[in-house]
């Protein structure tokens, strides 16, 4: 009974290993491929999907975050008298963690998925090995501008979402807890430095290739059929959200 | 040409190809037959490279594509070209950018010589004026024309074909193969087509090889290959005789 259950934790460990070692593989490829040709189009087109489309949902998302921050925090910080810290409070908790950690979870949702979608369709009728026939190189053609895509909007999208996410903030403080605009901005001004803003943009990157490596590698292994498509999709989401949540974690420790 | 030594492949220990030794001429067509499951497919896959080998060698003139890496195997796969079965032709892309793929990836050529191209190749399998069409608009037999016209771009000297006449009726059928052995005659190319049709086979190879259970249990010129006594080829060779007595 112990000796199988032993097995069982080392079978899981050994599967863990090999997950982590084949999206390393398909990262490392990427980034080797990316000297060789960067499809600039490809690289424009994947950046106007992500950013342009995704802008509705990051500004809902980011609105709500800093409104209800500030809603939780603006009363209990008024009977304390710290009004006058509040702008500061919801600008760097944004700049540092929400801003990046949220825009990076949405963009898993919405991208991670569209990439898993797409390539494991193509992969299931052929198109991919198609691309390798014409002498095109699966990684190169599709995971590259994807991943350059990620990289450079995510980060794009967290600085939009940072600002959207303490102007809710804002509206809360004033219309709400009664916090005039002055003591927001000069609050924000005086406790938020560069170093916060630009944590969050670090994290944005990585969380950018991890959206899209994890998107491409699930597409590029689904299995055959309809249900593959699906089941890698969802697989995709998932493993793209704990490894942003974890990854932020680890960020954080280094960056602040 | 294609010279093929001792090849074996296994899937997780499962056996799809036993010792295939084989060799295709330039300028033949072989027609490799089976039956479902049979490892023909699986043998096509390992002629281009998209798969390797347990063992053995697979020799495109004086290279082994079997010890070559993936950036290795891209510049050889510029000299060939295949039709897939079910055509995977790029979804998102037109008639013309599929065919001008390859071109636009692989040369420096203008738009307006990438076009004249695409046309010329789309006219030659018979679908002038439909490089503005998107693939979701054309039928089966269509997109195996596309899947052809695309697999031609580059002038190729090996052209595969995976089951060209799957999913298409009788008449579309017979397009297929009149297309098959027009472009054999006008580019003058290798051609390898798998196929469970044996009607098909007859009609456009010089040679038919037969794969049964992974083994490679005859292989011989058209003529030659109707007259084998063995009774696995026989069972294959029955339809074609009830289809032909039909004609007669």
């Amino acid at each position: 009974m112990f000796v199988r259950f032993l097995e069982l934790i080392g079978a899981s460990v050994l599967e863990l290993l090999y997950f982590v070692g084949d999206v390393m593989l398909l990262f490392i490829e990427a980034v080797r491929q990316v000297p060789i040709k960067i499809r600039v189009r490809h690289v424009v087109n994947q950046m106007s999907h992500l950013g342009v489309d995704s802008l509705p949902i990051v500004s809902l998302t980011l609105t709500f975050t800093g409104m209800v921050m500030t809603l939780q925090i603006a009363n209990e910080f008024i009977k304390m008298g710290a009004e006058s810290t509040v702008g500061g409070i919801v600008a760097i908790a944004i700049g540092r963690e929400l801003g990046p950690v949220l825009v990076g979870v949405v963009a898993a949702g919405r991208v991670g998925s569209a990439m898993t979608a797409e390539i494991s369709t193509m992969k299931v009728t052929e198109q991919i090995d198609a691309l390798r026939v014409m002498g095109t190189n699966p990684t190169g053609y599709l995971v590259v501008p994807r991943m350059l895509a990620c990289m450079i909007m995510i980060p794009v999208l967290t600085i939009y979402g940072d600002l959207i996410g303490v102007l809710g903030g804002w509206l809360v403080a004033k219309y709400y807890a009664g916090i005039s605009t002055y003591v927001y901005v000069d609050s924000i001004s005086h406790y938020v430095v560069l170093k916060d803003m630009v944590g969050g943009l670090i994290k944005a990157v990585f969380f950018g290739a991890v959206t899209a490596t994890l998107g491409c590698y699930y597409g590029m292994k689904a299995p055959d059929g309809a249900e593959g498509v699906g089941k890698a999709t969802t697989r995709s989401v998932v493993s793209a959200i704990v490894v942003i949540f974890m990854l932020n974690v680890i960020l954080s420790m280094f960056l602040y | 040409m294609i010279r093929l030594v001792d090849i074996c492949k296994a899937y997780n220990g499962k056996v799809v190809l036993d010792n295939i030794n084989l060799e295709i001429a330039d300028g033949e067509t072989l027609a490799i037959i089976g039956g479902s499951g049979s490892g023909k497919s699986t043998l096509l896959r390992l002629m281009i490279g998209l798969i390797k080998p347990t063992s053995g060698q697979i020799w495109l003139g004086n290279d082994d594509i079997a010890a070559m890496n993936e950036q290795e195997l891209d510049n050889i796969r510029l000299h060939m070209g295949m039709v897939f079965q079910y055509s995977a032709l790029f979804d998102s892309m037109s008639v013309g950018d599929n065919v001008a793929f390859g071109l636009r990836e692989h040369t420096d050529y203008d738009e307006e010589k990438i076009m004249n191209i695409v046309r010329e190749k789309l006219e030659l399998v018979g679908l002038p004026g439909t490089e503005g069409m998107m693939p979701d608009e054309l039928s089966g037999g269509m997109k195996k024309r596309v899947s052809l016209a695309r697999a031609i771009a580059f002038n190729p000297e090996i052209i595969f074909y995976d089951e060209p006449s799957s999913g298409l009726d009788p008449i579309m059928t017979e397009k297929i193969d009149e297309l098959i052995i027009s472009t054999q005659k006008k580019l003058g190319v290798t051609s390898v087509v798998v196929t469970h049709d044996m009607g098909s086979a007859v009609k456009i190879a010089n040679r038919i090889a037969m794969i049964h259970e992974g083994e490679l249990i005859a292989v011989d010129r058209v003529d030659r290959f109707r007259r084998i006594n063995e009774p696995r080829v026989r069972a294959f060779l029955r339809d074609l005789y009830i289809n032909e007595e039909a004609q007669a």
